[in-house]
């Protein structure tokens, strides 16, 4: 099992730099091309939410994200320490119409990942919430 | 790499050529840019993201932002967009519903609204 660990300081520059090393350990891993594109928005998407809610609550703790693989998958965990947030039924297109900043509403970062990826848990819990999305690994040669 | 602005006019049209990577930290700049238009009198837009290599859902706030303002001014936003890894966000927001997306800047220019 090889794994990675990153502790994001909660500012947006920094997303980037998440996506950036979660493409790295997913092609290092074998992940497949096009699963590697839906890694890069779905990080991407889930460190935007979870800085988002960092800098609209003051929260000065790092957002963590780990990226690991085993002979099954790949799993990216990102675990944040906002308010606790749960996967709704949001409308994006509702939610971005409705939204009267323009730039994110967490609602639609979760509709985003909730569709791009298949196996997605959102687990909210005192301390915040985790975000975790999987995908699966080819068959390693013998 | 980072976003990248560059605007012209054909037309009564005010084209938007977009390239880089738009989320959470370099949307605001195109947000700024679109307000800025609308501000101008520019209420017809067309937005090329051919150069766009990254857009999450920060930058599709950012396009519906500008879309609400030109719709004040009974204007329109069009946006030019063939790679489908820019458009699967678009498809799985619903959004392909909301904007027009046009194959050329041509195509888009020649559109009637």
């Amino acid at each position: 099992m090889a794994q990675v660990e990153l502790l994001l300081a909660p500012l947006p520059v920094h997303v980037r730099t998440a996506r950036m090393v979660g493409v790295a350990a997913a092609r290092r891993a074998g992940l497949d091309d096009d699963y590697v594109a839906d890694l890069r928005l779905a990080l991407g998407e889930a460190c935007s939410r979870a800085v988002a809610l960092h800098v609209a609550h003051a929260v000065p703790d790092p957002v963590r994200i780990l990226v690991r693989d085993d002979p099954t998958g790949l799993t990216v965990t990102i675990t944040d320490r906002g308010p606790a947030t749960t996967a709704t039924s949001t409308d994006p297109v509702d939610a971005l119409f409705g939204d009267d900043g323009d730039l994110l509403v967490p609602d639609v970062a979760l509709a985003v990942l909730s569709s791009l990826v298949d196996d997605v848990e959102i687990l909210p819990d005192s301390t915040g919430t985790t975000v975790q999305l999987r995908w699966p690994l080819p068959p390693r040669p013998i | 790499m980072d976003l990248t602005l560059q605007t012209r006019t054909e037309g009564d049209r005010t084209i938007v050529v977009v390239g880089g990577e738009i989320d959470v930290y370099t949307a605001p700049k195109l947000r700024e840019q679109l307000i800025d238009l609308v501000s101008g009198g520019q209420y017809h837009l067309v937005v090329d993201m051919e150069a766009v290599e990254f857009l999450d859902s920060t930058g599709l706030g950012v396009l519906v932002g500008g879309l609400k303002r030109v719709r004040a001014h009974e204007g329109s936003l069009r946006l030019v967009c063939t790679q489908e890894r820019i458009l699967k966000i678009f498809r799985i927001t619903g959004l392909t519903k909301v904007f027009p997306i046009d194959a050329s800047v041509e195509e888009a220019v020649a559109a009637t609204d």
